[in-house]
């Protein structure tokens, strides 16, 4: 951006883009709301954690091949890792300020939360279409 | 600041990091950011339970096992109490977005509540489970 451009410009023209990204009320509400989709899922996963901790694989993949519960983790998954990830990057950007350290710390985040939500939400569709092996 | 203080000499900060009180509101909110940790680390081991689940009963017995070792189970409560530690709070901080419940006593007791909802509901889930032949 050079000065001879810079002349032509509004006070205002220059002030554009250098404010907040206009992000931050969608990433407060996605995470209060899935906040509150997390209570119920939370409780019903504390239920479904002492009623299946002591089971063998056959009942395991008995009670997960039950569509509701299918339904449910996959839920857990989802709600949780849109909360974590916007949690988790909140944390980064309160703490690294250097640009280079701070992207890779945030893409590596929305990575690995997008990582464990295939690989648990498909485990789970496997079991809930096809049965225990 | 740079900006603001142009020409001036630099001035002293306040010291209210160094003679900041510790309180049960701090607490909470560094807690929370604790949780948060601990369930990420919960979210990454169901995912690799539901993987192992997946992978046939060898792979379950053996991801199970080491679940259920010692230093296992002290992860899961760990877990457990971050879980439950965010059902509350979540509760409360919803209190707040409805601009309810920022009295200084308020928060007091509602950041007492919480943390005491954490953990007498992971030692209650954790007796139960016990009780029931799940440990």
């Amino acid at each position: 951006m050079s000065s001879s451009n810079n002349q032509f410009r509004t006070p205002l023209s220059r002030a554009r883009g250098l404010g907040a990204s206009h992000h931050g009320v969608a990433h407060f509400i996605a995470e209060r709301v899935s906040g509150l989709a997390l209570i119920p899922l939370f409780i019903w996963g504390a239920f479904a954690g002492i009623r299946l901790a002591g089971a063998d694989f056959d009942a395991v993949a008995a009670w997960v091949a039950i569509p509701l519960n299918a339904v449910l983790l996959s839920l857990l998954f989802v709600a949780l890792l849109v909360h974590l990830k916007n949690a988790i990057q909140l944390v980064i950007e309160d703490y690294v300020e250097a640009f280079a350290p701070k992207a890779a710390l945030v893409i590596g985040n929305l990575f690995v939360c997008i990582l464990a939500g295939a690989v648990g939400i498909v485990s789970i569709l496997k079991i809930a279409f096809t049965g225990a092996l | 600041m740079t900006e603001t203080s142009r020409g001036l000499p630099e001035r002293p900060l306040s010291p209210h990091l160094q003679v900041w009180r510790w309180h049960i509101t701090m607490a909470c909110s560094i807690l929370h950011r604790a949780s948060l940790f601990a369930l990420y680390i919960g979210v990454l081991l169901l995912a690799g339970w539901a993987l192992s689940l997946a992978s046939g009963p060898d792979h379950y017995a053996c991801y199970t096992g080491l679940l259920g070792s010692l230093l296992g189970k002290l992860l899961l409560f760990g877990i457990t109490v971050a879980v439950f530690y965010n059902v509350a709070y979540i509760v409360r901080q919803s209190f707040w977005d409805l601009g309810k419940g920022f009295a200084p006593k308020t928060a007091d007791a509602t950041g007492v509540a919480v943390i005491a909802f954490a953990i007498v509901a992971a030692a209650v889930t954790w007796i139960i489970a016990a009780a029931t032949g799940a440990l």
